[in-house]
């Protein structure tokens, strides 16, 4: 028998291509590319946006022009040329579909690749679907049972349209404007992204999924999504991504703002799969994503990670707890391989009393790669009987590749309880030993471990989405894992 | 003018009393440009992203004292180990002081930079070891260029000291407000043994800024134990640069106390240049008022089979802040390395705040490394314990303060350090602590 050994795995993972690498050829009527005010304002103009949204897209393209590409982030790469990007582009065929006949074949087809064709999802899962695809809504499902119980569920540029009072009220409360130079660039060009609003005291029924896709070359995708949980409200919130093989670089500069109000509860949960880039580290996505939750009094903020794609990821999920005895959760599994780089972690702010924060945090790096975990844990003075416990544990496959852990931890308050613990091993042969001893053989055991090792995220998520999960990590990783 | 500009043009007023024909001066004039360019760092880098500097660089500092002073061994015996037998290196106000030292040339070499830098003798030595492991950062840079006094000592192949050296900065606050620049360096070469204690002492009101750089070379299989007692008067302020390169299988160790002073700034920097090596670094804090200690440690390794232990603790009341900023670093080759790292913290007011920031950079996969950081209160149920069984609630504070504290001094290798550290302890926290160690 041939043993499968860590070499093995190693050398798979180095020429794994990406399977999901496709491009589907939609008309698409894309801007010149560039970046100015007539931009800007056309963009605006092309989603019928009111004209209190032009201002705001306007003032946010003011602030961006005076700030500076951030730094401090453990990756490299080549800044992107803001200029040379085309802000918006959009499939032509977009009359709203009533039924998933009349949805573009082709379109069908792209889903049915990523076996995640609608008719299945809808059979398998029961789950609702915004599917954005290039930056503006094409099909959009179980409206009617959202509609109900009183749950908004849209795209964002339709929300401004149609509430603008809602979106007035509650957009850039989170992430504000100038928040940083992502951010910014977002707020004045963002071309759509999923909204979504929970009535008080309404426990959403359903899973709630948006599948976003890159699909025109040389055009960044600017999504904004706006989630609001109403007092005493439930929502869990899916969000997935997969992206075609292209050589040029792409950006993606998203914005997620989540406000979970007096008791409500926000779960959120991502699996990014975008281009990786090929093994010699050409190509894939620059992530730069912005995103942050706000609790109120006894609101609970999830957010669950996987992130396997993007040559660069830089994203940062956080939550402010403001509210007294509000609740901060994030579990994350990043996977970089060949060239990949990751630079990720969270924010959690505490400011309300008796407020609570869990960080688990799961790096696995392969390859050529560079994998950064970046948190802040920061206790504000009035938060009295704070707690935080995080733990971030990094995987390290072959010599060629970096673990860092960055964690910034600043305490004001006597009472605080935080508690920090971060490891880097590798897998053991020990742990190797063991198994073989007891007939599992060497493939099914790093299997077995990996699986063990992300366990905890894995969890998290929803039972629709780990499937999901497991066959995005199989594609940058495992080969292997049953 | 400011403090930056000063030291610009008092090095040249200190270049006229060196001897510019040395080597040392090409290195002097580089170091000053470099500090030059630089200037003082602020709170916008990302290593002083915790400690501001503001309050401790408006002093109008002299950089050279006017008058030579002197003390009294019996005022300052209380600030030396003085119950053991020890070698001693004592300055005053950045001048040696010979009736309080006692150096040596018999086989080791216990005595001082300025003969170092001038003598012929040393200049092999000086040539291979000076500013060799010294970052370029701006407050190593500046000591480079004013640097003429300060400790050397350097203990040939196979020697075990058979006393502690003991090195001691006295500031009598003569002037009004000073600044002084230690440079020590050390050497051990192969198979021997030191033990060193270091210690900053203020004796007056008047603000001292002292800006140390220390070079230490661990050579093959050599043991290296150093102390430092850090436990000075509320307007002095410390900058501490230590920087220590392991040959294989040395073993270092650097303790660190800080119990006192303004502004305290340990950069405590271990480069591990060798196969085996085992290096600790410890540190108990204990402040309160207005103090501000800040813990900056990177441990770098660079060969594989390597170990290094990092235990951090502190305790902090009033408004005091601390900080801790520990980096270590595998490299890509530093296999079957087993880094391990701890930062406990107490905060005992709501003024008092803790930030703390421990960083892992490995590049290599066969590893084991660990950092763990906590930051909490004194146990209820153990202080509930304790009272109920009469213990006062102040005696059982000091005593849950000192369990905490115990995993530190635990691996102090001179009993009377040990002591004294118990003995600093116990009146930090205003009681007696009724048994000995």
């Amino acid at each position: 028998m041939n043993k499968y050994t860590e070499d093995d795995l190693r050398e798979e993972l180095k020429t794994k291509e990406y399977e999901y690498g496709f491009y589907t050829d939609i008309e698409s009527d894309t801007f010149p590319i560039g970046l100015n005010e007539d931009i800007v304002k056309a963009i605006s103009l092309k989603k019928e946006e009111p004209q209190w949204m032009t201002d705001w897209r306007l003032e946010s393209f003011r602030a961006w022009k005076e700030m500076i590409e951030p730094e401090w982030a453990n990756v490299q790469y080549v800044k992107p040329d803001f200029q040379a990007i085309s802000y918006y582009s959009a499939p032509n065929s977009k009359p709203k579909y009533d039924s998933l006949d009349e949805v573009d074949p082709e379109l069908l087809e792209t889903f049915k690749k990523l076996g995640i064709s609608l008719d299945e999802q809808k059979k398998l899962a029961g789950v609702a679907m915004d599917v954005v695809i290039d930056s503006v809504s094409v099909a959009t499902t179980f409206k009617k049972t959202l509609n109900e119980k009183g749950i908004i569920f849209c795209s964002i540029s339709e929300a401004i349209r149609e509430y603008p009072e809602l979106v007035k009220k509650y957009i850039g409360t989170v992430v504000p404007q100038k928040d940083n130079f992502y951010a910014a660039l977002n707020s004045a060009v963002f071309s759509d992204g999923s909204f979504c609003y929970i009535p008080k005291g309404v426990r959403c029924p359903m899973e709630l999924s948006t599948y976003f896709r890159i699909n025109q070359a040389g055009t960044g995708q600017f999504e904004r999504t706006l989630v609001i949980a109403d007092e005493g409200s439930y929502v869990s919130y899916l969000e997935g991504c997969t992206a075609p093989s292209r050589d040029e670089n792409q950006l993606h500069a998203a914005v997620v703002e989540l406000i979970a109000l007096d008791d409500a509860e926000i779960k959120y949960s991502t699996v990014q799969n975008w281009y990786p880039g090929n093994s010699e580290g050409k190509g894939g996505v620059y992530n730069f994503v912005t995103k942050r939750g706000l609790c109120e009094k006894n609101a609970k903020i999830s957010w669950t990670q996987v992130e396997t794609g993007s040559a660069i990821t830089w994203k940062y999920p956080s939550c402010i707890l403001k509210g007294d005895n509000s609740v901060g959760e994030f579990y994350s599994i990043a996977v970089t391989n060949n060239y990949q780089q990751a630079d990720t972690g969270t924010k959690m702010i505490h400011l309300g009393k008796n407020t609570k924060s869990t960080i688990i945090s799961k790096g696995i790096s392969a390859g050529k790669s560079q994998n950064s975990y970046r948190g802040l844990v920061q206790i504000s003075s009035r938060a009295d009987n704070a707690r935080n416990f995080s733990q971030c544990d990094s995987l390290l496959m072959g010599n060629e590749c970096g673990a860092h852990t960055f964690p910034y931890i600043e305490a004001k308050n006597k009472t605080a309880k935080i508690e920090h613990e971060a490891t880097t091993s590798k897998i053991g042969e020990d742990q190797i030993f063991y198994c073989n001893q007891r007939g599992i053989d060497t493939e099914k055991a790093i299997a077995l471990i990996v699986n063990g090792f992300s366990k905890e995220v894995l969890n998290k998520l929803p039972m629709e989405f780990a499937v999901e999960a497991q066959k995005l990590l199989e594609i940058s990783l495992e080969g292997s894992v049953g | 003018m400011d403090l930056k500009e000063k030291l610009i043009s008092s090095f040249m007023a200190f270049e006229n009393l060196m001897d510019v024909d040395l080597p040392v001066h090409d290195i002097r004039s580089q170091a000053i440009k470099v500090f030059e360019t630089n200037g003082f760092p602020t709170k916008r880098d990302e290593a002083w992203k915790y400690t501001s500097l503001n309050n401790v660089l408006k002093h109008d500092y002299s950089v050279f004292p006017k008058h030579e002073n002197a003390i009294e061994y019996n005022d300052v015996k209380k600030y030396f180990i003085h119950d053991i037998d020890t070698y001693k290196i004592v300055f005053i106000d950045g001048k040696y002081s010979s009736h309080l030292s006692q150096t040596t040339h018999d086989g080791i070499d216990v005595c001082l930079m300025s003969s170092a830098l001038n003598k012929p003798k040393y200049s092999v030595l000086i040539e291979n070891y000076f500013n060799k492991i010294a970052s370029k950062d701006s407050f190593t840079s500046l000591n480079t260029a004013f640097s003429c006094e300060g400790a050397y000592i350097h203990i040939p192949k196979n020697k075990l000291v058979a006393k502690p050296i003991q090195i001691v900065h006295f500031s009598t606050g003569s002037e009004a407000a000073l600044m002084l620049q230690p440079r020590n360096l050390i050497v051990v070469d192969e198979n021997s043994h030191v033990q060193i204690i270091e210690r900053h002492q203020s004796l007056t009101d008047n603000p001292v800024l002292t800006n140390s750089v220390t070079e230490i070379y661990a050579n093959k299989r050599s043991i290296v134990d150093y102390y430092k007692i850090q436990n000075d008067n509320e307007n002095a302020s410390l900058i501490d640069n230590t920087f220590i390169n392991q040959k294989q299988e040395s073993v270092a160790s650097v303790h660190t106390f800080s119990f006192g002073g303004k502004l305290t700034r340990n950069n405590l920097n271990f480069y591990q240049n060798g196969e085996r090596i085992d290096s600790t670094l410890k540190g108990v804090t204990i402040i309160g008022n207005k103090q501000h200690v800040d813990h900056n440690t990177l441990v770098h390794h660079i060969e594989p089979n390597c170990e290094s232990h990092q235990d951090y603790k502190g305790i902090f009341g009033d408004t005091a802040t601390g900080v801790f900023n520990g980096k270590v670093v595998v490299n890509k080759e530093a296999q079957k390395t087993n880094a391990f790292q701890a930062n406990n913290n107490i905060l005992l007011s709501d003024k008092a705040s803790i930030n703390t920031k421990p960083q892992l950079e490995i590049f290599a996969d066969d590893v084991k490394c660990s950092h763990g950081c906590t930051i909490g209160q004194l146990d209820e149920s153990a202080m509930f314990y304790m009272r109920s069984r009469g213990i006062p609630e102040k005696e059982a504070k000091a005593l849950l303060m000192y369990a905490f504290s115990n995993n530190v001094l635990n691996s102090v290798k001179i009993p009377e350090i040990k002591q004294r550290i118990t003995k600093i302890i116990a009146t930090k926290l205003g009681v007696n602590i009724g048994f000995d160690l």
